[in-house]
């Protein structure tokens, strides 16, 4: 099972990044999503908003030039490309609930066949609840993705019939990014986009144990 | 004439009594107004309901505030952070009640009670545990949450410029809450970096015109460092 070549994070992210069209405003949450910024080519006018307040986000800063009143959503230091914005809180989520966001790309702990996302609460009784952003931003943007492994470290697959984890939105989730394959999901569940090189799609199958469609 | 300048924290902040509901500006260190939680903690107010995006990073602003056991309740969306020591503490201990809120229902909340109006349907966390009891709706073939708005007797909050009649003008993503948290308490209280005189904002650039605010206090104040990346 574990044997099963896999995409890099590094190979995940380009994929993901290779989907986000020119001119398109993009959220890319918190950890493994950040990645995919690395990949979208500077002559590709993609424009990162960061829920915080601000719109139009540059890479990190150099060693010693932060500014701690210019952060992301991650509360890293970022910088603010020509023709970027500020505003506040509300402007920021009005742009995700008001569906002006056209890609987010969110991790998850799981994800159900038609698109049910869970990714901000393990559901432990003594975990310290933390909600942020996601679940404007997974109901927000016109797609959410979900890039993410598709296994769990001892080998369970994160991709499910159904969430067991509390759901952070229903049916909000189009398209799955893994290191094993690309997977679309509707209300008719999911279906096989591609595959990471040296995968089966009865791999896939058995790794899963979902219902996956084809083609 | 009006004249909204105080001269400093502390007696900015005696307008915070016992049991008051306290919105609080800043996402992480930016915009956390930890001058005005000094002069609060010094003021020493307890029983508070605290609104704020997190609760408390490090050692200092709100974490202090609920280190010395001020803080009732939080509400807020993002408490657990790699450094929020001092409410995982109270939080484990059953001394803090938390309401959590998600980040957009928090500012639509907000921005409903300074805008006066009654409730809001949200989308957002339909169908989730922090929708559990409460009134749903299906308009234009979309499910909404009703959410009813979230008001504070004082706010405090940190921009950049402020006037004598209450403008302000924020500093990059120190931003985030302090417009709509001006609006939503019944006194605003802003530290700014530099108090300048009426008419050098320029109109066509203020961000929360002075009626929201009622109080303007300059605070020569440093950045704190975030977190390592």
């Amino acid at each position: 099972m574990n044997d099963l070549p896999r995409l890099t994070r590094q190979q995940l992210a380009a994929r993901v990044a290779q989907d986000i069209p020119e001119g398109a405003y993009v959220n890319l949450g918190i950890g493994l999503p950040t990645l995919i910024a690395n990949y979208l080519p500077p002559e590709k006018d993609v424009i990162l908003q960061s829920e915080n307040g601000l719109i139009g986000m540059g890479p990190a800063p150099a060693p010693g030039e932060e500014d701690w009143e210019l952060i992301n959503a991650g509360k890293q230091a970022v910088t603010l490309r020509t023709g970027g914005a500020f505003f506040h809180h509300a402007d920021s989520f009005a742009m995700m609930r008001g569906g002006h966001i056209d890609i987010c790309v969110l991790g998850a702990f799981q994800v159900s066949v038609t698109g049910d996302l869970a990714n901000w609460h393990t559901g432990e009784p003594d975990a310290i609840p933390a909600v942020g952003g996601a679940m404007d931003l997974a109901i927000g943007a016109k797609r959410t993705f979900v890039m993410m492994d598709l296994l769990t470290r001892s080998g369970e697959s994160k991709l499910v019939e159904h969430c067991t984890y509390p759901l952070t939105g229903i049916g909000c989730v189009s398209r799955l990014y893994s290191d094993l394959a690309v997977i679309d999901l509707s209300p008719a569940g999911a279906r096989v986009v591609e595959l990471a090189p040296g995968v089966t799609i009865d791999d896939l199958r058995r790794v899963t144990g979902v219902t996956l469609g084809e083609g | 004439m009006i004249d909204k300048k105080v001269t400093n924290c502390a007696t900015a902040v005696r307008a915070v009594n016992d049991g008051a509901a306290v919105m609080i500006g800043g996402f992480g260190t930016a915009g956390s107004p930890d001058e005005l939680i000094d002069a609060l903690i010094e003021h020493g107010a307890r029983d508070l309901t605290i609104i704020s995006n997190n609760a408390g990073n490090g050692d200092a602003g709100i974490a202090a505030l609920i280190r010395e056991g001020r803080v009732r309740k939080i509400v807020c969306s993002f408490p657990r952070q790699p450094d929020s020591h001092h409410f995982d503490a109270a939080w484990r201990a059953g001394a803090i009640e938390l309401e959590l809120v998600p980040q957009g229902n928090l500012a639509a909340r907000i921005q409903a009670a300074g805008a006066g109006l009654g409730a809001i349907f949200t989308p957002t966390g339909f169908g989730t545990l922090l929708a559990e009891g409460k009134e749903t709706r299906r308009i234009d073939g979309r499910d909404y949450v009703l959410e009813y708005p979230i008001h504070a007797d004082v706010a405090l909050i940190k921009a950049y410029r402020g006037d004598r009649w209450g403008n302000l003008v924020y500093r990059k993503t120190a931003r985030n809450f302090g417009p709509i948290m001006a609006m939503a308490a019944k006194h605003a209280i802003a530290q700014v970096s530099e108090v300048v005189e009426l008419g050098a904002l320029d109109p066509e650039c203020v961000v929360t015109p002075g009626i929201f605010v009622q109080a303007v206090v300059p605070v020569t104040s440093t950045q704190r460092q975030g977190l390592a990346a």
